[in-house]
């Protein structure tokens, strides 16, 4: 267990430094995720619809199309040069494998996701600082669910045609409903309701991260086998 | 006799006696009181409904049957009980409307038994539309094997999702915990429809399968 964790922290800790050393993805993901926002102001009636009735499904929105920009490029980085091949040469078990690129993807969405909700909280004024460490706590648990099933497929899509319109198409029946639960918990947080309300939904995204990391995981061999 | 043959008979058998069933529905059942004559879909609806979710277990189960076997076989099947699932997906998703309509005042609601079946069926497409996208046929069996066995995963929560939220849909009165609660001539239409969906799953995953298999050898002959 020990050697397996070790392995992944390789290789996410390779995947984080080109990240760091180049900053072109991470600097364009955040743009990508100001820009939404901004869309989504001009495609609501601010006189129609109340703000914070919409704002938790501004932030979702936001975050699942994020999270599917930064999804795409976690393996495409290891097509130039042949690099996949040399990783699943290397004496690194697949598992390891999988779980690193998990995290390296994980830490690439949260730094996104960290510019996404302050930028969300300014431009929609939405009240967010009083419910924060909770709010991190609904994001991190969701985003979990959806970055382990989206790391698999992004892997998955590689080696298809038109890689970046099959990855949504296959990605995004699986995030429709921890879509869903965030977005229902967010809106009790948001409107300040008592912790029983939301309670259903994040029971269930804790048992989706449960299975699909778990399903991820054991999965991920098989598609990068040759 | 050859299994596409086999697989031909049984999808006729099939159909004939789904127009048997229909009969009894329309002139043997009674109707119901609040609903109407529009109750009469529900024979057409929920078997396919079951159905729909089934295959798709089907098609998760042979995944990893596949992964562990190697068996192409299993693929095969795997891929026409998918093909299968969209299809009756798609009579779950026209006849549902068709019935929402008259009952309900509008064709669709973003109820959460709707959206589910939305997600099925958008499941199944995705599956469809990756294996066509991948050129190798041993790489596509294993993406099918791994998206088929995700899909399965995701049924149970479909499930429990439609139980934690307020759903506008009639509540299942046959496959529930405590016993059914349709009166008896209706449950025995119901079952008999059940048997015939069952009978054209069969029907249609046999006659898939078989034109699979006999392209592969096929194809196996024409490289030899």
């Amino acid at each position: 267990m020990a050697e397996l964790l070790r392995q992944a922290w390789t290789i996410a800790r390779k995947d984080l430094l080109l990240e760091f050393r180049s900053r072109t993805a991470i600097m364009s993901a955040a743009v990508f995720t100001a820009l939404v926002l901004v869309v989504f102001n001009f495609g609501r009636d601010p006189t129609a619809v109340p703000t914070l009735t919409i704002a938790p499904s501004i932030l979702w929105v936001t975050f699942t199309f994020a999270g599917m920009v930064a999804l795409n490029r976690a393996f495409e980085l290891e097509l130039e040069n042949l690099t996949l091949d040399g990783l699943l040469l290397s004496p690194i078990s697949r598992h390891s494998l999988y779980l690193g690129k998990l995290a390296a993807n994980l830490v690439f969405v949260a730094a996104v996701e960290t510019i996404g909700l302050f930028l969300f909280a300014v431009l929609f004024d939405v009240p967010i600082w009083h419910v924060l460490g909770a709010l991190v706590g609904v994001i991190a648990l969701a985003t979990l669910g959806f970055i382990a099933v989206g790391t698999l497929f992004s892997a998955m899509v590689l080696r298809t045609r038109f890689a970046e319109l099959m990855l949504p198409v296959l990605l995004l029946p699986f995030l429709m409903l921890p879509l869903r639960w965030a977005v229902q918990a967010t809106s009790a947080l948001l409107a300040a309701r008592p912790l029983s309300e939301m309670m259903g939904s994040l029971k269930l995204l804790a048992a989706y991260d449960i299975v699909f990391v778990t399903l991820a995981t054991l999965l991920f061999p098989s598609i990068v086998e040759e | 006799m050859s299994l596409v043959q086999k697989g031909r008979g049984i999808t006729l058998v099939g159909l004939a006696l789904l127009g048997g069933v229909y009969v009894r529905a329309l002139a043997f059942t009674p109707v119901e009181r609040l609903q109407g004559p529009a109750q009469k879909i529900y024979y057409l609806h929920v078997p396919a409904a079951i159905w729909t979710e089934t295959a798709i277990i089907m098609v998760g189960l042979a995944g990893a049957f596949y992964l562990f076997l190697g068996d192409r076989r299993l693929d095969l099947f795997a891929q026409a009980s998918a093909e299968v699932g969209t299809v009756f997906a798609t009579i779950v998703l026209t006849t549902g409307p068709i019935w929402g309509k008259p009952i309900w005042g509008t064709w669709w609601t973003w109820d959460a038994r709707l959206t589910s079946m939305l997600l099925l069926f958008f499941l199944y497409l995705g599956y469809l539309l990756m294996r066509g996208a991948v050129r190798d046929p041993a790489l596509a069996a294993r993406y099918g094997a791994v998206l088929g066995i995700c899909g399965a995963c995701l049924v149970p929560f479909i499930h429990f999702s439609v139980y934690f939220f307020p759903t506008l849909h009639p509540q299942p009165i046959v496959l529930k915990p405590s016993t059914p609660s349709l009166p008896g001539s209706m449950l025995t239409t119901f079952l008999s429809s059940f048997a015939v969906f069952t009978l054209l799953y069969v029907g249609f995953v046999t006659q898939r399968y078989a034109i699979g298999r006999e392209k592969e050898l096929g194809e196996a002959g024409s490289h030899a």
